[in-house]
């Protein structure tokens, strides 16, 4: 097998990989979990029918969405209308592609031993792709909100281009502290700089709670859903939307908080590392693969738990937290960071 | 790792999320029903009759927000390079980083005295 071939190949079972993690096992039972941790929280049983504490609910959920039919309103902007759930699904499923999720692992095939990294891109502008392409989303949200002629669904879709784009500066400077240690863009060498020294959590413990309110204000999670806002906007910019198309929405919104897990993961809290524990071998790669899911596992629920335990903020309230506090907070936090690596 | 070819897995990538979702399409296409009626295909508005239009004005504070992003976001470009060269220079290039973050905070305080970020 030649060089080329073993990357291509290598690159492919990653992509498999990742994915079959992340959106076949983890997407629908993120979905379930988020379903029944509202009913935990609000004291009732939540969907509870189909399969064993209806586990099998997101897999009929599917169904249904198949069965479902696909209107397209007659007064849509079709083009846009249909471009639009794509420009939204497709950069919440390639954000994975620079986040590492495991030590790295040799692979012998033929007598010859390569060094496989578990990451599936290895790119040195690491942080600047995740950003465009969270940047991407946005486009789909107005889009969506502007072709569907309806009012709701502006409004949805202006209310949430201008919330994104408030948080992503402090998100920014939030992240570029953790690269400005590193001395990288790369996160593999975020993961390495926390390996031998300390999570970034700890030193930059305001840059990880700007990041993480960051986080949910781009993914429109609450207390930052004001594009859904449901009593007032019925669902948004979405709301003209059915079938796969909606599922489309839907499967990007859960896979952007997936992904926003693991970054926060590996930004904050070490990645696939554990403090003083080497990972060789293959089954060091699996059981940091673990290592990294079971972290992520954690915001997830963080996610969940949060959405159901506070109520929404009033879009005014959300742009003076945006630009009033955490803006000049992150810069703040970012001169000092680098007054302690320029003391270095 | 600098090279073009180390962003190859990504193109295969959005290739493939491309692959998954018209399969996706393709099969609520085959499965799903297709009964248009004239009321499904209007406007959704919550079972009321549409009394107005969709396109409204849209307040002025939606663009100066999308402005303001435009010239913090440009700006937050040049922390990249800036980051990665840091604890190779030191001080040297600490310090014209804080001018330049400076005249950025110097730019949010007008901003923010202009009541660029007040929303009624």
């Amino acid at each position: 097998m030649s060089d080329a071939t073993f990357i291509v190949v290598a690159a492919i079972a990653k992509i498999l990989l990742i994915w079959a993690i992340a959106l076949a096992a983890l997407l629908p039972n993120l979905v379930w979990a988020e379903r029944r941790g509202a009913g935990m929280i609000q004291d009732r049983p939540g969907p509870n029918r189909v399969g064993p504490f209806g586990l099998f609910q997101a897999v009929a959920d599917v169904i249904k969405l198949f069965m479902k039919e696909d209107v397209t309103p007659t007064y849509v902007d079709r083009f846009i209308y249909n471009l639009a759930p794509w420009i939204t699904m497709m950069p919440a499923l390639v954000t994975f592609a620079v986040i590492p999720f495991g030590a790295p692992l040799d692979v012998t095939i033929g007598g010859v031993t390569r060094h496989v990294p578990l990451i599936i891109a290895d790119v040195n502008i690491g942080i600047l792709y995740i950003f465009a392409f969270a940047s991407l989303g946005v486009y789909g949200i107005v889009l969506a909100g502007w072709s569907s002629n309806n009012k709701y669904s502006m409004m949805g879709g202006l209310r949430a281009s201008a919330q994104i784009i408030s948080y992503e500066l402090s998100m920014g400077f939030a992240a570029a502290s953790t690269f400005l240690v590193a001395g990288s863009l790369r996160l593999p060498a975020v993961v390495e700089w926390q390996q031998t020294h300390v999570w970034n959590v700890v030193p930059q413990f305001v840059g990880f709670l700007i990041f993480l309110i960051a986080v949910f204000a781009e993914t429109n999670r609450l207390p930052f859903d004001l594009a859904e806002a449901e009593a007032e906007l019925v669902a948004g910019f979405h709301t003209e939307y059915s079938a796969f198309k909606f599922g489309m929405f839907f499967m990007g919104e859960y896979a952007n908080i997936i992904a926003a897990s693991g970054l926060v993961v590996t930004l904050y809290f070490g990645g696939w590392s554990l403090p003083g524990v080497a990972f060789t071998g293959v089954w060091g790669a699996l059981a940091s693969i673990a290592v990294f899911f079971a972290k992520t596992l954690m915001f997830i629920a963080l996610f969940i738990w949060v959405r159901w335990t506070l109520p929404r903020f009033r879009y005014d309230q959300l742009m003076d937290l945006g630009w009033k506090v955490l803006l000049p907070l992150s810069f703040f936090h970012l001169i000092v960071v680098a007054a302690f690596v320029a003391a270095k | 790792m600098g090279t073009p070819s180390a962003f190859l897995p990504i193109l295969l990538m959005l290739t493939a999320a491309a692959i998954i979702g018209a399969a996706l399409l393709f099969l609520n296409g085959v499965m799903g029903r297709k009964v248009r009626t004239l009321r499904k295909l209007g406007p959704y508005e919550s079972g009321l009759p549409l009394l107005d239009e969709s396109r409204k004005r849209i307040s002025v504070k939606f663009f100066i927000v999308a402005m303001v992003f435009i010239l913090f976001d440009v700006e937050t470009g040049f922390l990249w390079p800036w980051a990665t060269v840091l604890d190779e220079g030191g001080w040297v290039v600490f310090w014209p980083m804080v001018v330049f973050l400076a005249v950025l905070a110097l730019a949010d305080a007008y901003l923010w005295k202009k009541g660029a970020f007040d929303w009624e």
